[in-house]
């Protein structure tokens, strides 16, 4: 703790601000229910009504409060892309590191049934299997974690390809460990800094995926709040010179943007750069 | 070269560094690595600077340069360099010299040259880059330098890849492409550490000889005292950034004066007593072994070898002789094409996958390289204490005692190490663990894969001791693999000479290094740099390539003998 502490008091501005914003959303997502008066899908008033003091930031083209759904967006969209991009990453470091430490026949295998699924343009592929499936949010979540596996899984075996070089995982080898344990014990922990600092960028991605999903219909399904689509039903109100609807579009904006100044600092901690 | 004292005095010398003091960077605070040395350089000269790792000779060396490696930075003193002051120099000015004025040869020529371009591409670069010379006088120059540092074909050497050429080639190219300007100074960074003890005594003929035919004034970095000895014409021995001893070569060596010295001079004098010949049944027995990768030719011809019980078996060679092949295929990670592992009367699986746990357990493995043998995110009580699990199935409180116990015998204090990640362990240390690791399976042989070789001489001494111990306490028996003649001669019982995957002599100790040698068992000892001044020129007027000469080096591509 004390250690945490002390990382956090050395770190730059940019990381600083990147951990408020984080935060400020972890706690909107958390608390949401408590800091609003409205429901979620409630209809509170006349469609498109201006900023007041009842309607902190109007309402939309329903009827409902805008900012109980800003609040509730931040919920349900950072709570789907977190729980999306940990079974991305469970799935991409498991067959990464599968592929790095049997190598030969398995990793031709795996690498090359991973370039097949990259080699499909993802937005496409994301909206093909969902007119396919259906839109619920388990088969969403499923989705978007095995197209974004394949981005995991090149970094993960990219990495765990360096590690499984070393002379302490032969000393695992010879002493007749089992790949489980070599896969956690000696690969998983030294390969942890470039992963967590992905963890980062990914979680960004399949927010902004998951996003542009919503945005088109496929994604996040009405009533449910989700900045994507609140952005596509209130775009009208730009052309009458209202930039409500850009809320949404700047809070997914805010929360990238906070997102990579932590991971830029996380990478630049653990590559050993220094400045200058 | 060491004549000619009392003239230098006279005219004011090449390079002075005053009070020179530099700072590195650790954990993001700064520390000072080297404290206030002063070092007098005159032209035509060969300074020795000698010492552990950490002593800061790297860092003076670059430091003769004006520069600092990133994370290090020049925090004191002055540098002067020929009249100009280096530090306040700008970086345009500084840029004019190096390459030009001053140049470097680093440790490993491998690393240092860009492996896209051909090699007289890179030695042209800096003479055109200055202006010194034009792209076809460079080229003619190169071909002329490959030939004085007695390169093979200099004519179209240069038109190959780095990759093309081996590597004491390699390093002598390097040497050629810092002296394509005709520098006043050049700077040796441990130039022949990475090579065998074959090639590096021709690349060290061929640097005497060119720094000897331009009077060329050179730093020379070393932490053998020995090959400092037959470069260098005055020593500075240097110890945690601090001057402990300065002198011509012939008092260092000869009449040292400080204790660190004489220690430094008094390594490798321990010696096992030789055992007598065993008559009962050998431990491993090696019948027939031939193996190979994948594709390429054979790397072990029909290998018969027998290891007896508390013997050590000392395996010697050059790189590519085969000698980590074979452990490769004891351990089982190479299963090799005929021949068979008879151990303790039984016949061992040849592939790794196929061995029992119990005899994977007794069969133990050193690396080399103890920082990447330990898995940099395990504690101390996490590595040794795997093992225990793993073949003992030792837990809890019986698992720690047994891990404190194994820390003793290896000589590191259980309360202040158990706890432990290797980032925070010395490099001598590091290979204590990598042994009580080893011991932790209770083995019955131990395959230890040079493992010395990245340790400072005084370290390795102390750890070659600790292994001669804990034989004499647990019976175990060593595979000892090496290239150096030191630690054969300290610690092993048997030699076994290896030259191209095949065995060309093998017998006790004193048989294999008291003469009559093999032709190429001749080779090898007589290539070990010996503590006495002037060794190396008597050496090579001995094999008939004296300085000047044209003469080839021995022909190595077929086996002697």
């Amino acid at each position: 703790m004390r250690d945490a502490l002390s990382l956090l008091r050395k770190s730059p501005w940019s990381a600083r601000f990147g951990l408020f914003i984080v935060f400020a959303y972890v706690f909107m997502a958390v608390f949401g229910p408590l800091l609003t008066p409205y429901g979620e899908s409630e209809i509170v008033g006349f469609e498109y009504e201006p900023w007041g003091p009842e309607f902190l930031l109007g309402t939309d083209n329903l009827g409902r409060d805008m900012l109980t759904r800003l609040i509730y967006g931040a919920r349900n969209t950072i709570g789907i892309a977190f729980i999306t991009t940990v079974l991305a990453f469970l799935i991409g470091c498991v067959a990464g590191f599968l592929a790095a430490v049997l190598g030969g026949w398995t990793e031709q295998a795996i690498s090359r049934f991973n370039d097949i699924l990259m080699a499909i343009p993802q937005l496409i592929f994301a909206l093909l299997i969902l007119t396919i499936v259906g839109t619920s949010v388990p088969v969403l979540v499923v989705v978007i974690a095995v197209l974004d596996s394949t981005r995991v899984y090149r970094l993960a075996r990219a990495v765990a390809m360096n590690i499984v070089v070393m002379d302490y995982v032969e000393v695992a080898r010879l002493r007749g460990e089992g790949l489980w344990w070599i896969m956690r014990s000696e690969v998983l922990p030294n390969a942890l800094p470039p992963l967590v600092a992905e963890f980062g960028l990914r979680f960004c991605f399949v927010f902004l995926l998951l996003s542009a999903l919503s945005f088109l219909g496929l994604g996040i399904q009405p009533p449910t709040a989700d900045w994507g689509s609140m952005v596509r039903d209130n775009a009208t109100l730009i052309t009458f010179g209202d930039f409500t609807p850009i809320l949404p579009a700047a809070s997914i904006a805010l929360l990238t943007i906070g997102v990579n100044f932590i991971v830029d600092w996380l990478l630049h901690k653990t590559s050993g750069l220094k400045d200058g | 070269m060491a004549s000619g004292e009392s003239t230098r005095g006279e005219r004011a010398p090449l390079l002075t560094m005053t009070g020179l003091r530099i700072e590195g960077q650790a954990d993001e605070e700064w520390h000072e690595i080297v404290h206030g040395i002063d070092v007098v350089l005159h032209r035509g000269e060969v300074l020795g600077l000698i010492g552990e790792s950490g002593a800061g000779k790297s860092t003076i060396g670059l430091a003769a340069m004006g520069y600092a490696r990133p994370g290090c930075r020049l925090t004191g003193g002055d540098i002067v360099f020929d009249g100009i002051e280096l530090r306040a120099a700008s970086r345009g000015r500084q840029r004019l010299l190096r390459g030009a004025r001053i140049a470097y040869v680093a440790q490993s020529a491998a690393a240092a040259f860009n492996p896209a371009h051909r090699l007289i591409d890179q030695f042209s670069e800096a003479p055109v880059h200055h202006r010194v010379k034009s792209r076809s006088a460079a080229e003619a120059d190169a071909r002329d330098l490959y030939g004085r540092l007695r390169l093979p074909e200099p004519e179209t050497i240069g038109y190959r890849y780095p990759h093309q050429v081996s590597g004491g080639q390699l390093q002598r190219a390097m040497v050629a492409m810092a002296m394509a300007c005709r520098p006043d100074l050049i700077v040796f960074d441990e130039p022949t550490t990475a090579l065998d003890v074959t090639t590096q005594i021709e690349v060290l003929a061929a640097i005497k000889d060119v720094v000897r035919q331009f009077d060329t004034a050179a730093i020379y970095i070393s932490h053998d005292l020995a090959v400092v000895a037959q470069m260098a014409d005055r020593i500075m021995v240097l110890r945690h950034g601090n001057l402990v001893e300065e002198g011509t070569a012939d008092s260092i060596v000869n009449r040292p004066e400080q204790d660190y010295t004489q220690r430094l001079l008094a390594v490798r004098t321990f010696r096992k007593p030789a055992a007598e010949p065993s008559a009962e049944e050998p431990l491993l027995r090696i019948e027939g072994i031939s193996a190979r990768y994948r594709r390429s030719a054979r790397v072990l011809e029909s290998i018969d070898l027998d290891i007896g019980r508390q013997r050590t078996v000392a395996i010697v060679g050059e790189s590519g002789s085969g000698k980590s092949t074979l452990a490769r295929v004891v351990t089982g990670l190479l299963p090799p094409e005929e021949g068979r592992l008879v151990f303790d009367g039984a016949v061992l699986a040849p592939a790794l996958a196929r061995r029992p746990r119990e005899s994977l357990r007794r069969v133990q493995m050193i690396h080399q390289m103890p920082d990447t043998a330990l898995n940099p995110r395990q504690r101390m009580r996490e590595v040794v204490g795997r093992p225990l699990t793993f073949y003992s199935g030792l837990r809890g409180r019986k698992r720690t005692e047994r891990v404190r116990e194994l820390l003793q015998m290896v000589e590191l204090e259980p309360d202040a190490f158990i706890d432990r990640y290797p980032g925070e362990l010395s490099g001598g240390q590091k290979q204590r663990m990598c042994i009580a690791r080893a011991l932790a399976a209770e083995p019955d042989l131990i395959i230890c894969d040079e493992v010395t070789s990245a340790l400072d001489q005084l370290v390795a001494e102390r750890v070659l001791q600790l292994l001669q111990r804990l034989q004499d306490d647990l019976g175990v028996s060593y595979m000892f693999i090496t290239h150096d003649f030191a630690t054969v001669r300290a610690i092993s019982d048997e030699i076994v000479v290896m030259f191209q995957g095949r065995i060309v002599e093998q017998g006790a100790r004193n048989e294999v290094l008291e003469p009559p040698h093999h032709a190429y068992t001749d080779l090898l000892l007589s290539s070990v740099p010996e503590m006495k001044i002037g060794w190396l020129d008597r050496t090579l007027a001995r094999r008939g390539q004296g300085p000047g000469s044209d003469k080839e080096g021995p022909d190595r591509s077929a086996p002697p003998g």
